[in-house]
């Protein structure tokens, strides 16, 4: 399989999963720099990982469980106190549903 | 001056009442005002709240409740939440936020009386190699301010190689900390994973993030990783009965102690000269009763792919908090996703739109087994190799940088760029204690010497980096620009 090479669509389509605006020229730098990294990438392909569990933590860890003890919240107004824009004691985000 | 003295030495005369808190926090925010202009790397400066905390340091020195850190400045690299005080993550889109609260290590730090002395210039979010992906600009290395001191910590670097805070902290996820400390001259320790709280400190790659101290010798990087650590109920990866302890600090020696270089770290990729350097000071080891034995451990071959599919993987997740919607300014669009993506778009910097390109295209269905859980495999092998390894050794050893600090712009190949992380990657993947200590000067420019322990190993690893800075037999070297 040949995993490496990324075409300007595809880019497109991960920019819109990132949710990120970008303009055609930073597209095309974009497709040029993905398909160098995948390339390089492409060495761990090679690895016989047969059986091998994978790793996703540095340290394993279960059931790490807090104690239920109310604590001090933040408040309203310091949780608030970073929005670009908030009314009534609410964060206000962009329309959603138009009228 | 006080400036030129280790966190010890200024510790043992704000104890003995020779200088106060607000005298020693004072000459280094006089020498950030004067000399930064020549670094760049601090990013925020708040003058009364250094003073501030001075002054509770100076009534716990006069009450007889202070301990090794009280009014001992500490920068901060800006990563770190801090409550009242601007945190940037040296990009754009955190340009206006300001903490409704401190992380664990700024928590612990007060109580310790020591003072903020500022936040620091980073790669944008810890992106970087060089620290030349800042959103505020690059930083400077003292050894030479045309060269890169290393990223992403390279403001905290800095900061202490520079002599512009006594000790510093910075975050390490693929070698952060222990880079920008070989290429400045000066120690830099990534303990344990789990032994110092991640709560507050903003997340790049949760599963590799660690924060760690930064000191011009192993006893003040020791002093600040023992107040910094301990459990933490607020961060659900932090390790029971986990504070660093450093009572028997000086007590270690090199005798019989037996340590292992791997052939992976010791290829072509290393600088002749950095190569030359090393060997000397593994020399110097084996004549205070070293033991060295040669390994491969070939795994760490794939450590630079495995690294940067996994953490760019983690940070397409961790960062899509930033929308404009709670903190951060925001780009207005026709609709709310729109706005979204306008506000992401125009606000992060390339690497880092980069990397979550990277993240969300391993993670994307018909790629995820092909990249993002090979990669996991991938990193279970590479710790396993390490754990063989430490049935017989001690240690593993390398150089922590297979070059010196490079020009500023002086490397535009970005793979080439990534490549430099080889010797750093594996600690991170095993959560592994490593430390960069200096160990010598190649083309005048600081090598750095990394030694990386067992997990939990962090108080056998400080005692012996203590031995071989003693071994080294040098005095702290200062850049020559001071």
């Amino acid at each position: 399989m040949n995993l490496m090479s990324i075409s300007l669509d595809e880019v497109r389509h991960v920019a819109k999963l990132a949710r990120l605006e970008l303009s055609e020229s930073e597209l095309m730098s974009f497709q040029g720099k993905l398909n160098a990294l995948l390339g390089h990438f492409e060495d761990i392909q090679a690895v016989d990982v047969t059986g091998r569990l994978p790793k996703p933590h540095a340290v394993a860890m279960q059931n790490v469980f807090g104690q239920d003890i109310p604590i001090q919240p933040l408040s309203r107004d310091a949780a608030l106190a970073n929005s670009a824009d908030t009314k009534a004691g609410l964060f206000i985000v962009p329309t959603i549903i138009e009228e | 001056m006080l400036h030129q003295l280790t966190a010890s030495e200024l510790s043992e005369k704000l104890h003995a009442k020779e200088v106060s808190a607000r005298e020693v926090t004072q000459a280094f925010l006089d020498r950030i005002a004067t000399e930064d202009q020549h670094y760049n790397a601090f990013l925020t400066v708040d003058a009364e709240y250094a003073l501030a905390q001075a002054d509770v340091a100076q009534s716990q020195l006069d009450s007889g409740t202070a301990g090794a850190l009280t009014g001992i400045p500490v920068a901060l690299k800006d990563n770190m939440s801090t409550t009242g005080v601007r945190t940037t993550c040296a990009s754009k889109i955190l340009d206006n936020y300001v903490p409704p609260f401190d992380a664990t290590v700024v928590t612990k730090l007060k109580e310790a009386g020591a003072t903020i002395v500022g936040k620091t210039n980073l790669d944008e979010f810890a992106m970087g190699t060089t620290n030349e992906n800042s959103a505020y600009g690059a930083v400077h290395n003292p050894w030479d301010t045309e060269r890169a001191p290393g990223g992403s910590s390279g403001g905290s670097a800095v900061a202490v190689s520079a002599e512009l805070s006594a000790l510093s902290l910075g975050s390490d996820t693929g070698g952060s900390i222990r880079f920008p400390a070989s290429l400045c001259g000066i120690v830099g320790f990534k303990p344990t994973y789990g032994r110092v709280s991640r709560y507050g400190l903003v997340a790049f790659a949760s599963s590799l993030d660690q924060i760690g101290p930064f000191g011009k010798s192993v006893e003040d990087a020791a002093l600040l990783a023992h107040v910094i650590s301990g459990y933490d109920n607020l961060d659900s990866t932090s390790l029971k009965d986990s504070q660093i302890q450093i009572n028997d600090l000086k007590s270690g020696s090199l005798k019989g102690l037996k340590i292992g270089i791997p052939e992976e770290l010791f290829g072509d990729e290393i600088d002749p000269q950095v190569k030359e350097v090393f060997e000397l000071s593994v020399d110097q080891l084996v004549k205070e009763g070293a033991i060295v034995k040669h390994l491969s451990l070939p795994s760490i071959r794939y450590g630079v792919t495995t690294y940067y599919l996994i953490a760019p993987s983690e940070a397409s997740s961790n960062l899509a908090r930033f929308d404009g919607v709670r903190f951060g300014p925001r780009i207005e669009s026709t609709g709310h996703v729109e706005s979204f993506c306008a506000t992401r778009g125009q606000l992060f910097g390339d690497e880092v739109k980069l990397r979550i390109m990277v993240g969300t295209y391993a993670l994307s269905a018909g790629y995820y087994d092909a990249y993002y859980h090979r990669a996991q495999q991938v990193r279970g092998m590479m710790t396993e190799e390490f754990e063989n390894a430490y049935k017989d050794l001690d240690f593993i050893i390398s150089p922590t940088s297979p070059i010196v600090a490079p020009p500023l712009g002086g490397i535009t190949d970005q793979m080439a760029l990534k490549a430099l992380d080889l010797c750093t990657i594996p600690a991170n993947m095993g959560g592994f204690p490593s430390i960069s200590i200096p160990c010598g000067l190649a083309y005048d420019l600081p090598v750095g010497f990394q030694l990386t322990g067992p997990i939990m190993s962090d108080e056998r690893l400080l005692q012996a980096s203590y031995a071989i800075e003693q071994a080294f037999g040098r005095e702290y070297r200062r850049p020559p620009i001071l």
